[in-house]
Order: C-alpha cells, then structure tokens, then sequence
C-alpha cells in the first residue's frame, strides 16, 4: 500500500477536475487507494443480508441479484414514505453550491462529486427520473438519470467517500445533511448486496461477541486485567475493574478499542484511574462491550439491532444508570437514536453523579451520560486533585470529533477538563473547530487500510490545521474524544505533520490525577519518563501564559 | 448548454405570449383565464407539495447543532444555535429565514502550495441571496396597491421607503435596482464559478432568468413604458373580485410581465422554489436538541431481530466461568 501512496506535497495539489462531459455521465475510476472492499459473504449470511456472494469492486459483474434496479426504486420509494429528511433533502436543494469547499473530501481531492451538492445530486437525479413528472417526460433536461449500474457504480464509489460528518449541514441555508443522504443511499446499496468488508465484519462480530473487534468475554477480562496490572505498575494503585457485576449503580461502556488498541489504551487507564479515586460503584459489561455502533453507518435497522443491547445488558445487570466512554459515532447513536429506538428506559433513574449530586437532567430520558460531561462536573467541584504539570510535556490542540459537535454540541465539557489538566493548550484555527470542526476523513466505517489516498486526502484539512498549531505554537498532542479518531489520526498525522500525537482527554486526566497513596510517578501513562529537560523546553514556550 | 435551453424557454415564452395578445388577440386568456390557472395551479400545487412532505413521519430527531448544548448549569449553552426549547427552535429558524443564518457562515477554502489550506469570509452568496428575497417580498407586498382602493397607509410607506432616493421620475425604487443587481448576480455566479456551473441544471438557470424576465418587464412597464395604471388596476381588482375585466389600452408589455408572473406561479410547486416551504420542515433546523431528555417518537418503529443476552451465555458460558466472569446459569 504504502509505495502506491504519492509524497504529501505531490497529493496535496489539488485541482478542481471537472469532467468534460459533466457530471451527469456516470463514470468512476476505481483506482487502487480509492474504495473499500466488499463484504464478506459469510458475515451478510449471519447478518440475514441479501445477498452474499463473492465480489470486488474492481469486476466488471457485481453480481447483482435479478431486477435490482426494481429493488432500490422500490427502497427508495418506501424511504421516501418513512423519513421526511429525505423527501425534504432531495425537494428543496437549490444548488447554491454554500457546501461545495465544506466537505473535506472535495478540499483534499477537487473531485466535482465529493461536493456534498453533487453527492446528493447522484441520488437526486435518480429520484427525478423515476418520481418526477418532469423527470419522465424531460429526462436529463429536468436533471434525472437511469439508474444504471454505472450510476450504483458511481454510487458505491461517493456514498462510501462520505463520513457522514454533517459539516455541510451547518453551512446549508436549509439544512440538507449528506450524512442523511448517504445513509439512505447505504441502505439501498445493501438492499442488493453491496457493502464494504470494513462495515460488515464489525458489525457481525458485535452482534455476536457484544463488540466490533470480536473480542470474546474471557479476551475481554484479560485486557481489562491486564490494565490493572499496569495501572498497579505505574502508580503503585491498584485499581478494582468489575465485570458483569449485578447491582451496581452505573453501567459503564466504552468503545471497544479504548480496550484493545493504542493510543486508546491510555484513556482505558484514564478511566479505571478516575474511577477508582472518586470510588465509583459500576460495572463494564462483556455483552455491552462496545459503545460504538457501526450500524450506524450501514443502516437504522442494524444500528437498532446492536444498540438493543445497551439497555437490555442495563436492565439485566440491575444497574441505575449508564456512563459511556469516549468516542464520536457512538454518541450520535447514544444521543440521537437510542432512546427513540430502543427506550423507553423506564427502569433506569435519572444520572445522578454520586460524588458530587448533580442531577443530569438534560439526560432525563435516555439516562446515558458522557464521561467529559461527568468528568467536567467532577472538575467544576472541584472533586479531583489534580496536577496538570504532569502533563507538561505535551502541548496539546483538541479536535472536536464530528458527532459530538454536529450532532449534540459537547464544546464546553472536553475543554473545561483540558483546561483543568493541561497547562499548555491551544486551540486550531476558529473555522476548523467547534462546529466547523473537520472530520479525520475516516469516520463511517472506511477507516481502513485498502482506501488509504481518500483518507489521507479526506483528512488533509484537519491534519494542516494541526499543523498550523504544530509550527507555530510546538503543539505535539491531538485530543480527541472519539474511537475512531484515535485509530485514524496518528496515521494521517505521520503523513502530513510528523511529530504530533493522538491521544484522549482521560488519559490526560490519568496523568494528572494524583491517587490517594500513589507512589510518585516515574512515566506518565504512556510509559515515557518525566525528564527534568521539560522545564527548559517551557521557558521557550511563554505564549501559553 | 443548460443557460442556452433555459434562455431560449423564457425567449418562446416571451414570444408567445405578445404573438397571442399582439397578433392573435388573445387577451382575455392571457389577461384571465391564464392568471387564474396559474394562481390555482399554485395554491393546489403548493398545498399538494407540503402535504406529501407533511405526511411523511419524522422518525428520528436530528437536528444540526452549531453550538454548546444545554448540559451542566454553569455551561452557557447555545440557544439559538443549539436550541434546546421550542422557543429556541423559533428563534434559530426565525434567524435562518429572515436572515440566512448558514449562509452568513460561508467560508471559501483554497488549498495553495505546500499544501497549505487557506479559508476566507465569503459573504457575497449571502448578500446576493438576502437582497434578492427581500427586494422580492418588499415588490411582492408593493404590489397590493393594484389590488386594493384605497391604498392602505402601509404600503404607501413601504413605497415611500422603498423610494427614499427621490431619483428619476417616476421615483427610482431601490428594490427595483437591487433585485435585477442580484438576480444578474446570482446568474454571473453560476456561469463564472466553474463549481457553479458544473452542478448547475437547467432549472437553477430558468429560475433565474424567468424572476429577471418577470423583474425587467416590470422595471421596462414602471420606467420606460408607461403603463397606465388605472386599467392595470381594473383588471387586477376584477381578477381578485372574480369579476374579471381586461380593459382596452393596456400595453403588451403588462401582458408579458403577467404571463411570465403566471408561469412563475404554475412552476413554483414542482420545482426547487420549493425551498421557501421546505425549509420550515428541515429536520436538521426545525427540532430542539433536547434528545436525552425528551424522548422522541417514531410512529414506524417495529421490532427487530436482536441477539439476546442468553443467547451470548449459552455461546461463550465455559469461557466465561473459565474465566471467573460471573453467568446466569450454571
């Protein structure tokens, strides 16, 4: 893979490449670096999908089953019927073009059809050609397609070069959310077979192990010991991590990862710690043991049907509430969807956090809490002892993930928390943050390896945004709170700024929460060591003052 | 080719109707019978449009937040762009209707050597937009006077307003100006930027050039053509008393700007004008950001296929008690 990526200058001149013949001749180029493979039969067999069959991309036959185009007109149809967002989406764009530079696909690659108006145009011309009046009679003048399987091509290709970020929606005058659009578009595209390994066998590994990595119970308790163990190592604290435990008062779940790959890792450690300090009564859960949901990226019958176990596993375990952990996507389900899915949550209670009282009633219904807003509360009572000089050593920037920000509006809670456990922190540039954050070009389940170009071309303004803060103020730390962004920063970061790391908002508050009995410590929880040369490096370093 | 097939539409249209009225003499159809089919067409067309979108069920609540939540008390939340009551959700779409909010935020991104990404404001697509809408509601209400006797003290001062200038005579009326300037604007755009004009149909260019056609026929009639205003005013009040008149002496231009007023009309329903309706129903604007508090219902919500707890004991129960991890059966 790597030897086909070009060098950062070289991809990073981007053009505007319109074809000649315009957009409405479907075409796609399925160059190595640019798609996703397909899914494995296997997994859509246990998945009940239609379907399974053994195809690439790349294949002229996509073996499509008899009468397709009949099937996604008819899923259209019934689509339109369900969901108001999409007859709205497609009825009222006028093409002004506000979105066309907001999508950081169409930044990093000049792709006419990375332009959220055109994506939803793929869709949209379909729609005319076979719902409209005009469409029938007028065809291509009225701005309608056959559906083609060039066009599902071309479908296939977009609709999987989109992170359902909803950065677009924030600069349409009415609204219109790709993300919407594309998920829609998803859903039809598995109505006759087609969707991406990198979706599917997640999704079938949650469904049966209760995680996206596949992780079975016994693995599942060996990471978590295995944290403790190191915790016991590094702090001299040993922590308590039940598991499965019935009774207690909070049910707590994170994304699968934060247990199973790095750098998430350390906001695991993060957490335990924290737990452990304010003694937390909770539990994980080996059947809930992810919090993400990548049925959100494939559609809202298989989001709802692994969202199921949240508030199953909370009703079996007993517990009051539930506290979940970092991460983007699986809060847009959590916050969004779950509730109106799966609830109501009638045999939970209101979160009431035990240290300091406050009652979480913006989380009235849904009873689900976020750590940066629980961690926030603690800090604002000042429940912590805290010593952000142990964190010294990094400057750190934070990124808002896209669901957090577009989809609920965290801006406040993580930085709060920073704040209180860093002393060198510097925000990006306004229009890259907060609800103009940019997308690390990897969310909605194409986070993989085989589409490497688009990720690294989807992430060029996020990742120059940090290189703004890079060079000019030594940031050498990316925050963020979301799974995701952790598996996929630090390779786009190496590409375009080398010497910034990724990590999470509790791992900060791991290193500068000082344990009641701890030995003092020699590495932060990264195992680096604390080196007397921090304080030099800080004396450079009067802007953060 | 989408600017040529969209001009050419307006030109037949144009021509058609003062071959009708010049030539045929059909000035009954297109002074009443046409008015009042288009006027039909519209008020059905419009009610039958929001009522297919109206029927379909908002199953999920997803609004766009552009700002803080409500969370925690000492955390000043976002109430208009991140409104959490129905009164925020009043106040945000107010600011978006009135004053194009989202726009307002537009940016222009260009990505220079390096690669270095660079942003810039670009307010000119917001400026053009709120000018056109608001010229064009401003000559919209202006209009009543050919509608009622005596004309009402309002519109008069709008008039008066609109005319502060005190230019010309008659009066120049700035949204007069300012409308064809944007109008002319908002098309130039189109064909300069060459985004615009890949993903520009031919409808977003005959919208464009049908309001100019209705626009400069109507300055053409104000300022050049003097039109005489007591027939118009006959003819408009009989279409609204259902006692339709067309009296002699009225210029073929007024003809043109009514036809084209007319096709307007009859096309608005079915077209992407539709967006003056369609936002008030946009999920992603028109919904509180109170999801956890307040649960939402989904009229459609059916149950699904889930893998139970027991069903994942009765996989993995001997690792699980392998591995002291507690289960419900032995």
């Amino acid at each position: 893979m790597a030897e086909a990526i070009k060098k950062p200058e070289e991809l990073g001149r981007v053009q505007f490449q319109p074809s000649r013949k315009g957009w409405m001749d479907p075409h796609v180029d399925f160059r190595r670096g640019t798609w996703n493979y397909a899914a494995v039969a296997e997994t859509l067999r246990y998945l009940d999908q239609p379907n399974p069959r053994k195809w690439s991309p790349v294949d002229d036959d996509w073996k499509l089953p008899e009468g397709w185009e009949k099937i996604i007109l008819e899923g259209l149809r019934d689509r339109l019927k369900h969901y108001r967002s999409l007859q709205i989406f497609i009825d009222t764009c006028v093409r002004c073009g506000a979105c066309a530079d907001k999508c950081h696909f169409f930044i990093g690659s000049g792709d006419p059809k990375n332009m959220p108006v055109l994506r939803a145009e793929l869709l949209r011309s379909v729609y005319r050609n076979d719902f409209t009046t005009a469409g029938k009679i007028l065809g291509k003048i009225a701005g309608g397609r056959k559906l083609t399987v060039d066009v599902l091509k071309e479908w296939f290709y977009y609709f999987y070069q989109c992170t359902e970020c909803r950065r677009c929606s924030v600069f349409c005058p009415y609204g219109i959310d790709t993300a919407e659009v594309t998920m829609m578009a998803r859903e039809l595209m598995n109505l006759v077979g087609l969707s991406i390994e990198w979706i599917n066998t997640p999704l079938s590994n949650c469904y049966r192990t209760g995680n996206h990595l596949g992780v079975q119970p016994h693995g599942f308790k060996d990471s978590i010991d295995f944290a403790v163990d190191e915790l016991e190592e590094l702090t001299g604290v040993r922590v308590d991590a039940p598991i499965n435990k019935k009774g207690t008062e909070i049910l707590f779940v994170a994304p699968s990862a934060d247990y199973f790959a790095s750098p998430h890792y350390y906001t695991l450690l993060g957490y335990l710690l924290l737990f452990h300090e304010i003694g937390l009564d909770y539990t994980w859960s080996t059947y809930a043991s992810e919090g993400g949901n990548f049925g959100l990226f494939h559609s809202a019958e298989m989001m709802k049907r692994l969202n199921s176990k949240i508030y199953m596993e909370a009703k079996r375990l007993g517990v009051k509430w539930i506290l979940g952990g970092e991460c983007g996507h699986m809060w847009r389900v959590m916050h969004q969807y779950m509730d109106t899915m799966n609830g109501p949550a009638d045999f939970l209670e209101v979160p009431r956090s035990p240290v300091t009282g406050t009652r979480f009633d913006h989380a009235a219904s849904t009873k689900m809490v976020h750590i940066t807003e629980f961690t926030a509360d603690l800090i604002h009572h000042n429940k912590l002892k805290l010593d952000p000089s142990r964190n010294d050593h990094w400057r750190v920037t934070f990124h808002d993930s896209c669901n957090p920000a577009r989809a609920m509006g965290w801006i406040e809670e993580p930085r709060h928390i920073i704040r209180a456990v860093c002393n060198h922190f510097r925000e990006m540039p306004e229009n890259t943050i907060k609800e103009q954050t940019f997308c690390c070009g990897s969310g909605s389940g194409i986070g993989t390896d085989e589409n490497m170009e688009v990720r690294l071309r989807g992430g060029l303004p996020r990742a120059n945004a940090v290189k703004f803060v890079h060079e000019n103020y030594g940031v050498n730390l990316l925050l963020c709170i979301c799974a995701i962004d952790k598996a996929t920063l630090p390779p786009l970061l190496e590409y375009w700024v080398p010497g910034v790391e990724v990590g999470g908002v509790h791992e900060m508050v791991g290193n500068a929460l000082i344990l009641k009995g701890e030995n003092e410590r020699a590495t932060d929880l990264r195992g680096q060591p604390y080196e007397p040369e921090q304080v030099e490096a800080e004396e450079t370093e009067k802007t953060h003052a | 080719m989408t600017i040529l097939i969209s001009f050419v539409t307006i030109v037949m249209l144009i021509l058609l109707v003062m071959a009708g009225v010049g030539v045929g003499g059909w000035r009954v159809l297109f002074g009443t019978v046409i008015p009042y089919a288009a006027i039909a067409t519209f008020l059905l067309g419009f009610i039958y449009r929001v009522t297919l979108w109206a029927r379909s069920p908002v199953p999920f609540r997803i609004p766009t937040t552009c700002g803080q939540q409500k969370s925690l008390d000492w955390i000043k939340p976002s109430r208009l762009d991140n409104p959490h009551t129905g009164l925020g959700v009043v106040g945000r779409m107010a600011l978006e209707v009135l004053f194009f909010r989202s726009l307002f935020r537009n940016t222009r991104s260009e990505v220079r050597e390096g690669p270095r990404l660079v942003y810039s404001a670009d307010k000119w697509l917001w400026a053009a937009g709120l000018a056109f809408h608001w010229s064009f509601l401003i000559i919209f209400l202006r209009h009543f006077k050919y509608f009622a006797e005596p004309i009402p003290a309002w519109l008069l001062t709008i008039e008066h307003l609109d005319g502060f200038f005190q230019v010309g005579l008659p009066v120049v009326l700035a949204t007069d100006l300012i409308i064809v300037a944007a109008l002319t604007f908002l098309f130039l755009r189109r064909v300069v930027d060459p985004r615009l004009r890949y993903i520009s149909l031919v409808a977003d260019h005959f919208a464009l050039f049908l309001l100019l056609g209705v626009a400069l026929s109507g300055v053409y009639m104000r300022y050049f053509a003097k039109t005489d205003i007591t027939r118009v005013k006959e003819l408009a009040t009989g279409l609204l008393s259902f006692q339709p008149v067309v009296p002699d002496g009225i210029g073929l231009v007024f003809f043109v700007h009514l036809f084209l007023v007319s096709v307007l009309l009859a096309y608005f329903p079915f077209s992407k004008l539709m967006h003056m309706a369609g936002i008030f129903l946009s999920p992603c604007r028109n919904m509180a950001n109170n999801n956890r508090a307040r649960r939402h219902i989904n009229p459609w919500n059916y149950p699904v296929k889930v893998h139970t707890y027991e069903e994942y004991e009765d996989e993995f129960r001997d690792v699980m008690k392998a591995a002291e991890l507690p289960v419900e059966k032995d």
